[in-house]
């Protein structure tokens, strides 16, 4: 079994735990261990763009710090907010020695930081340490006939610094469900913003940028959507409670993690998935195609 | 010395001549050009940002409008618009620029003007308790580090 250290963050141990527990065990089917780390703290969420301000990247520095300690020269996490704020603050003082020297020195009496840790999301992973082709001799239970719409959002591509795949038009996760049997359909709505954190002062907007997401996706054929951000989860799915109210009528369209399509695939059971933390119940839809 | 036409070139109490955007700099403009780190005279109007702009229509002044209203030197436009808090940094605008400039970053900087000064946003106690029981916490947290100081 290999291991690699994992970064759950805040949400995925709080709201997106079916994300947590379907990627820990289906990562588990292909051989890998997310070893969670002893110590974390907030990553931050956001990257601070204000360049003469360091403070808000002591945050991520510091986790990577944790990583290093440890002796791990790569680090793993799901969501797209850490995977950003973690790898652009990683480059941010890569690039400038200045600017980590200063750091290290705030963080005292924390070891210093050496920039050597590598941030890789669980797509990568995916894709580079495992291939889809390993995937493809792990299924047991293909997800065929399955139209997916594979929606990536803001944060997993853009921009280039962070991009674990092309900024305009990633594939990586439509290659994954492909090697799952699922048939990937697709929607030029896919790195669009889903409303992100507007979710909390302004409703309205973000019924309106993921209702116009969902609405693409249905017209496109998409029988579900699938993501890898807890907060798009969240704007995709509970959402739809607030584009019922604005337009009149229900999308009752279901969004899934990746992790929870491999899961599923490989076999693991609906357990796995908690698909009792979904506001659109996806289990109607995965009867239907004899997946459970 | 803010709002002269780009082109204008005054001439300075010594008789030199200076071109326009060194006299309008200096100031506001200046210090968002430090925070954010980008050039603002780079842009060139071909409205790229906008086009692909996900919070288009819900500004009052479009981001390529932001570029030109700053070379201009009207800092204070920009700052009291609602375009700066719409903006949630998606990064399109900076991706597709062929000038290599983003626009995510002096939204930033502007925000921070404000923020520095006190005029926040988002007021964390003021958000409905339902709210702060359904969204997961990297919203939260992330609006209020985005939208207060």
């Amino acid at each position: 079994m290999n291991k690699i250290a994992y970064y759950p963050g805040c949400t995925l141990s709080n709201t997106a735990k079916n994300f947590d527990l379907s990627a820990r065990e289906s990562m588990k089917a292909l051989g890998w261990e997310l070893d969670e780390m002893p110590k974390w703290n907030c990553c931050g969420t956001v990257y601070s763009l204000a360049s003469d301000n360091l403070i808000n990247h002591v945050a991520p520095i510091r986790l990577l710090v944790r990583a290093q300690e440890a002796g791990h020269d790569r680090l793993t996490t799901l969501c797209s907010m850490c995977y950003h704020t973690i790898k652009m603050a990683n480059h941010l003082v890569r690039k400038d020695p200045d600017k980590l020297e200063k750091i290290n020195f705030y963080m005292e009496p924390d070891p210093a930081y050496k920039g050597k840790v590598e941030i890789v999301h669980v797509l990568e992973m995916l894709k580079k340490d495992i291939g889809f082709e390993s995937i493809r001799a792990k299924v047991v239970k293909p997800l065929n006939g399955l139209k997916l719409d594979c929606y990536y959002g803001c944060l997993l591509t853009r921009p280039k610094e962070a991009a674990l795949d092309d900024v305009e038009q990633p594939t990586v996760m439509d290659d994954l469900v492909k090697a799952l049997g699922a048939e990937a359909v697709y929607d030029p709505y896919l790195t669009e913003c889903c409303g992100s954190y507007h979710t909390v002062m302004d409703k309205d907007v973000v019924a309106d940028k993921a209702g116009r997401i969902i609405e693409s996706a249905k017209k496109k054929g998409a029988e579900a959507i699938v993501t890898s951000c807890p907060l798009c989860f969240f704007n995709l799915d509970a959402r739809q409670k607030d584009i019922a109210a604005k337009t009149g009528r229900a999308p009752g369209l279901p969004i899934l993690y990746f992790t929870q399509l491999m899961a599923l695939a490989f076999g693991l059971g609906p357990e796995v998935c908690m698909f009792d933390l979904h506001y659109v119940d996806p289990r109607p839809l995965l009867k239907a195609k004899n997946l459970m | 010395m803010q709002g002269f036409p780009l082109g204008y070139r005054p001439v300075d109490e010594g008789g030199i001549l200076k071109p326009a955007n060194e006299r309008i700099h200096g100031g506001l403009l200046a210090k968002v050009e430090e925070i954010s780190g980008e050039k603002v005279f780079r842009c060139m109007q071909c409205g790229s940002c906008a086009a692909g702009c996900p919070m288009h229509d819900r500004m009052d002044i479009s981001p390529n409008q932001v570029w030109k209203l700053l070379q201009m030197g009207e800092v204070e436009k920009v700052k009291e618009s609602k375009s700066i808090w719409a903006c949630f940094s998606c990064y399109t605008c900076g991706v597709r620029c062929p000038k290599g400039i983003d626009l995510a970053r002096v939204m930033e900087a502007l925000r921070q003007l404000l923020l520095r000064k006190r005029r926040d946003y988002a007021d964390g106690n003021k958000i409905p308790e339902e709210t702060l029981r359904e969204v997961p916490p990297i919203a939260i947290i992330s609006c209020l580090r985005k939208l207060s100081g």
